[in-house]
């Protein structure tokens, strides 16, 4: 895992792509760093410039993708540090912590199946790429679901012929499966120790996904989120219950995730 | 031609400059070394220590509020064994001066830890009264002036080692605090810890931290750590150590002026993980530029009318 490193990058692009959610793109000069970063791991982002007191904190974003010496994160916009994001114009300069956590490892699983939900899809698309530039003979089934056809981000990135076997569902029909993504995960076939899940999504989804797992005896890793202050494991704030018996002990999304084994979780 | 002299002295001890970081905000030092260099900074505060492990509070933790951030941690440390076996090891390889900071439920167990510490190549404990309860009555070590001096002795009595008591600003005279810690044979008072406070969600009715109130910190509270700090430096003989919101160095030489001999980088390092090693050069250069040659002469160089 390369080092973490501070630095400042460029915004090229600040789209919206869907309401209320952006697709952000920035120049990076420091493409060693991005090249060498795990799918699944995550950055740190200075909403304003450093001397910016309010907001104060930095907003932890996953890798959503690194190509053609761009880096991309996709975020929804749901308080004042994201407005303010969502409102940067391309030449503004953005200070990124990166990468940081622990990503998603392939496993020598036969089949491996990415379940995202809503805004869950943000590190899944690097993950696909690279698994597929990894393992290039593996299977990748790609489950995708949101609550609505418009609310579906990102699909024509994981469409491209050939790569991946994509599913959709929608919660009210409106595109694919009509009903919820763990449906298509149970109807999938794939013995024991054959399958891996990687799931990100709500955390009711991702729970959801893990039972089913824990029932057909795949492995299965979870992406969770939770607010942060420093992301590097200095601050301790960003705690999740450990599963366990006795007295609670927690992990922290930063740095013992924020991808887990779901049997670490629940 | 020598640069400015940015040692400082708190009682034997002579820190290479005013620059520490903060308990709680700077983990155990190596997680800062991709950002920043140990050995520049005067000394490293690692977060508090217990006797026995403590797993901290259940989440949500943390609430970012305006120019500033709740936390209620609740204190999560791999206890004092663990933590001199492990994460002291890794204090060795940098040679810089780390201190740590203690907590306790009794007197006893601040002296126990005090005492197991003492034996160690530490360079200065640092005492944190500001947990919310103790075992006799419930009174809180940090806002009761006699205990505070109780356990200022009793720390005093099983170390040599430079004490720091670290004052909790939710009392209602700061300097009878300090007082009561230097009675009771303290090296330094360091202050403030944070703010009693709490935040709600209008929306769910509930409070946004899982433990109701938690200590806000960062750049809101500095007007007050800076009050407090003037104040408490009038009152007492011994360092005072700045600690409230400081995140560059015109903050630091603020808390120099108001009567602060050295200070603490806290909620900064959690934005800015290279903040405080960018302090200590920007010192040496402000010092520089106003051809001033010890930063010695800042401390309660205030100017009042």
């Amino acid at each position: 895992m390369p080092t973490p490193r501070d630095i400042t990058s460029i915004i090229v692009e600040n789209r919206e792509v869907n309401p209320k959610i952006f697709l952000l793109s920035l120049n990076t000069s420091d493409l060693d760093i991005w090249s060498e970063a795990e799918p699944g791991q995550f950055a740190m982002l200075k909403i304003a410039d450093m001397s910016c007191d309010d907001p104060l904190l930095r907003r932890p974003l996953s890798i959503h993708n690194v190509r053609d010496g761009k880096i991309q994160f996709l975020y929804k916009v749901l308080g004042r540090g994201t407005l303010l994001l969502s409102q940067a114009k391309p030449g503004t300069a953005l200070r990124i912590l990166a990468p940081l956590g622990n990503g998603f490892s392939i496993s020598n699983s036969k089949t491996h199946c990415l379940v995202g939900g809503g805004m869950g899809i943000a590190p899944l698309l690097y993950f696909a790429r690279k698994m597929k530039e990894q393992q290039p003979s593996n299977t990748i089934k790609v489950l995708l679901g949101a609550r609505t056809k418009n609310e579906l981000i990102a699909v024509q990135d994981f469409t491209e012929p050939g790569l991946y076997d994509v599913k959709i569902a929608t919660d009210d029909g409106s595109e694919g499966h009509h009903g919820l993504v763990t449906d298509l995960l149970d109807g999938i076939n794939a013995s024991p120790g054959d399958m891996t899940v990687y799931c990100c999504g709500p955390h009711p989804m991702m729970k959801a996904v893990s039972n089913i797992c824990r029932k057909k005896e795949w492995k299965c890793q979870i992406s969770l989120e939770a607010l942060m202050a420093c992301g590097m494991g200095a601050c301790l704030g960003c705690a999740v219950p450990k599963k366990g018996i006795g007295i609670q002990e927690y992990l922290h999304v930063c740095s013992d995730g924020p991808v887990f084994k779901a049997e670490e979780i629940w | 031609m020598t640069g400015p002299d940015l040692k400082i002295k708190i009682g034997g001890w002579t820190l290479k400059n005013p620059i520490m970081t903060a308990s709680g905000t700077f983990g155990y030092g190596e997680e800062f070394t991709p950002y920043l260099n140990l050995e520049d900074l005067g000394a490293v505060v690692v977060k508090g220590i217990s006797l026995e492990p403590r797993s901290g509070n259940p989440p949500p933790r943390i609430v970012e509020t305006p120019c500033g951030m709740l936390n209620a941690i609740g204190l999560e440390n791999v206890g004092l064994e663990k933590f001199i076996s492990t994460k002291m090891q890794i204090f060795r390889k940098y040679n810089t001066d780390f201190v740590v900071n203690i907590l306790g439920d009794s007197v006893e167990e601040y002296s126990t830890l005090a005492a197991r510490l003492n034996d160690t190549d530490i360079a200065a404990i640092e005492v944190n009264i500001s947990c919310p309860n103790v075992k006799k009555g419930g009174v809180a070590f940090g806002v009761d002036p006699q205990m505070a001096y109780e356990v200022t002795q009793a720390v005093r009595r099983r170390t040599d080692k430079p004490l720091i008591i670290k004052l909790s600003p939710n009392v209602t005279d700061i300097t009878v605090m300090a007082k009561a810690a230097e009675d009771g044979g303290a090296d330094a008072v360091s202050l403030i810890n944070t703010l009693l406070g709490m935040a709600i969600d209008p929306a769910t009715r509930k409070p946004k931290l899982a433990n109701i109130v938690g200590g806000l910190s960062g750049p809101a509270i500095k007007p007050v750590a800076l009050r407090m700090v003037w104040q408490a430096s009038k009152r007492v003989r011994i360092p005072v150590i700045g600690i409230g919101g400081i995140r560059t160095t015109e903050d630091v030489i603020e808390f120099m002026l108001a009567g602060a001999s050295a200070v603490q980088i806290g909620t900064a390092n959690l934005i800015d993980p290279g903040v405080s090693g960018n302090i200590v050069k920007g010192l040496l250069g402000y010092l520089k530029q106003h051809k001033i040659s010890s930063v010695r002469e800042l401390i309660g160089g205030l100017k009042t009318p």
